[in-house]
C-alpha cells in the first residue's frame, strides 16, 4: 500500500492534469465553432464552381486535348497519396485513422505493381509516415493547426499537385482525409482529385439551358484549362477545412472523456487516501491503548 | 428588373443581392451584366466590380481574377480574391508589386507559361493600387 504522502501527491498531479484536459477542451471548442463557420463560408464558392465546371465540361465533351486534370495521364501506374493530418497530437484517434487507411492504401496498391508517392500534409503525417515509407516521399506541408487556413495553403499544394502531374512523375492522385461529420465522429476518407471527376450538369432548373446557348469568352478549352487548377484547389481547401475542423471536434470529444477520466481517477484515489489514513490512525490508537493496557 | 449579385471569394460570400447592372473586368474587356443578359461564362482580370442601381454605383469591389458567370436572373462572380475598394490595404498591395517586380527580373525570360502568370498578377496588383488611390 502506497504511503500517504505518495498518495497525496498523485492525487495533486492529476488534479493538474485534469485542469490542462478541460482547458484544452474548452479551446478546442471554441476553435471548432470557428473551424466550423469558415467551412460553412466556404461552400457556396465550391458549389458554385462545380457548377460552372459540370457546364463547361459539358460543352467541351468530345473534344481532343482534354486537359491533364480532367483526363489524367491516361495510365494508372503513379499513384500521389496525400494524408491530411493534424500538426499536433491528443485528439484522439483522428490521426492515426488516416495514417491506418493510408497504409492500407498503399499496400494495396503496391501489391497491384503501383507505384506509390506520398505527399503528406500536417507535421503528424509527416513524421508517421517518415519512420517507415520515407522514400516515398515527395515533399510535404506542415502548417494545418494555424488560427485560420490562408487560402495560399490550398493553392500552392494544388500548383505542386498539378507540376507532379505536369512533368509526368504521377498519374492519379488521391486525398486521404478525416471528413467531417459532427464533434463525435470524423470518417477518413479517400477522394481521387486527378482525373477529376466531374458531376455532369443537369436536372438543376438552371442547367436546363441548353448548353450550346451558352457564350465563353475567352473560348472553352481556356477557360476550362484556368478552372481546373483553380477547382483543384478549392477541393483541397474544402478538405484541409475538414481536417482543422475534425481535428478540434477529435480533441474536444478526447479531452472531453481524459477529463472525466481524471476526475474518476482523482475519486477512487481519494477514497484509497482516507481508507489508509483511516487505518493508520486505528493503528495508532491500537498500539497507544494496549501499551496503557500493558503498564 | 433587377438582377441578382453574388461575388463569392474562397473563404466566404461578400455579396448577394439584387442590384440594376454590374460592370465587371473581364480578361478582355470590361462587360455589364444586367437582367437579361444571354447565359455567359467569362474570365476575369484584376480589376473593379462595380455595382450600380438606378444610374448609381453604389459599391465597388476589387477583384484579383477569377470567373464569372452570367444568366438571364442571376450573376456569379468567383473571384480568387475580392475586397471593398474601401479596405484595400495600398502598402501591402505596393509591397506585393515589388514582390512581383522582382520575382519577374528574376524570371526565366523564355518560360512563356511562367511570365504570363507573373504579367497577369502583376496587372492585378496594379489595378488593385489604382482603385485603391482612386477613392
Amino acid at each position: 500500500m502506497a504511503s500517504l504522502k505518495e498518495l497525496r501527491a498523485r492525487i495533486g498531479s492529476i488534479k493538474s492534469t485534469r485542469k490542462i484536459t478541460s482547458a484544452m477542451k474548452m479551446v478546442a471548442a471554441a476553435k471548432l465553432r470557428r473551424a466550423q463557420a469558415s467551412a460553412e463560408a466556404a461552400r457556396p464558392y465550391a458549389a458554385a464552381m462545380r457548377r460552372m465546371l459540370g457546364e463547361l465540361a459539358g460543352a467541351t465533351k468530345g473534344e481532343d486535348g482534354a486537359p491533364l486534370l480532367l483526363a489524367g495521364t491516361g495510365q494508372d501506374k503513379v499513384h500521389l497519396l496525400v494524408p491530411m493530418t493534424s500538426d499536433r497530437g491528443l485528439c484522439g484517434g483522428f490521426n492515426a485513422n488516416v495514417h491506418r487507411l493510408t497504409v492500407q492504401t498503399i499496400r494495396r496498391l503496391q501489391s497491384e505493381g503501383k507505384t506509390v508517392r506520398l505527399l503528406p500534409v500536417g507535421r503528424r503525417a509527416l513524421n508517421f509516415f517518415m519512420r517507415d515509407y520515407a522514400d516515398l516521399i515527395v515533399d510535404h506541408v506542415i502548417g494545418t493547426s494555424a488560427k485560420e487556413i490562408p487560402f495560399s495553403v490550398a493553392s500552392d499544394l494544388g500548383d505542386k499537385i498539378n507540376a507532379l502531374l505536369e512533368a509526368g512523375e504521377i498519374d492519379v492522385c488521391t486525398l486521404v482525409f478525416n471528413k467531417f461529420r459532427n464533434a463525435m465522429t470524423q470518417v477518413p476518407t479517400c477522394q481521387q482529385l486527378v482525373p477529376m471527376v466531374v458531376e455532369e450538369a443537369g436536372g438543376k432548373l438552371e442547367a436546363s439551358n441548353d448548353v450550346a446557348q451558352y457564350e465563353f469568352e475567352p473560348d472553352e478549352a481556356t477557360l476550362l484549362a484556368m478552372l481546373l487548377p483553380r477547382n483543384l484547389q478549392v477541393q483541397i481547401y474544402a478538405s484541409l477545412l475538414e481536417t482543422v475542423a475534425g481535428e478540434n471536434g477529435a480533441r474536444m470529444t478526447a479531452m472531453d472523456n481524459a477529463t472525466r477520466n481524471a476526475g474518476r481517477t482523482i475519486d477512487s484515489l481519494t477514497q484509497v487516501y482516507n481508507r489508509t489514513r483511516q487505518t493508520n490512525i486505528t493503528n495508532e490508537l491500537i498500539e497507544i491503548i494496549s501499551g496503557a493496557q500493558a503498564v | 428588373m433587377p438582377i441578382q449579385i453574388e461575388i463569392i471569394s474562397p473563404e466566404k460570400v461578400l455579396v448577394s443581392r439584387e442590384v440594376d447592372m454590374a460592370v465587371l473586368p473581364g480578361m478582355e474587356g470590361d462587360i455589364a451584366a444586367m437582367p437579361e443578359h444571354s447565359p455567359m461564362m467569362l474570365l476575369l482580370r484584376g480589376g473593379v466590380v462595380a455595382l450600380y442601381e438606378g444610374d448609381k454605383v453604389t459599391d465597388r469591389y476589387f477583384v484579383g481574377g477569377g470567373f464569372a458567370d452570367i444568366t438571364p436572373a442571376r450573376c456569379t462572380v468567383l473571384a480568387d480574391k475580392a475586397v471593398p475598394v474601401s479596405d484595400i490595404s495600398i502598402d501591402m498591395a505596393t509591397a506585393q508589386l515589388e514582390a512581383l517586380s522582382e520575382a519577374w527580373d528574376k524570371a526565366d525570360k523564355t518560360d512563356m507559361s511562367r511570365l504570363v502568370v507573373l504579367q497577369d498578377q502583376i496587372q492585378a496588383v496594379r489595378a488593385e493600387i489604382e482603385a485603391g488611390s482612386g477613392s
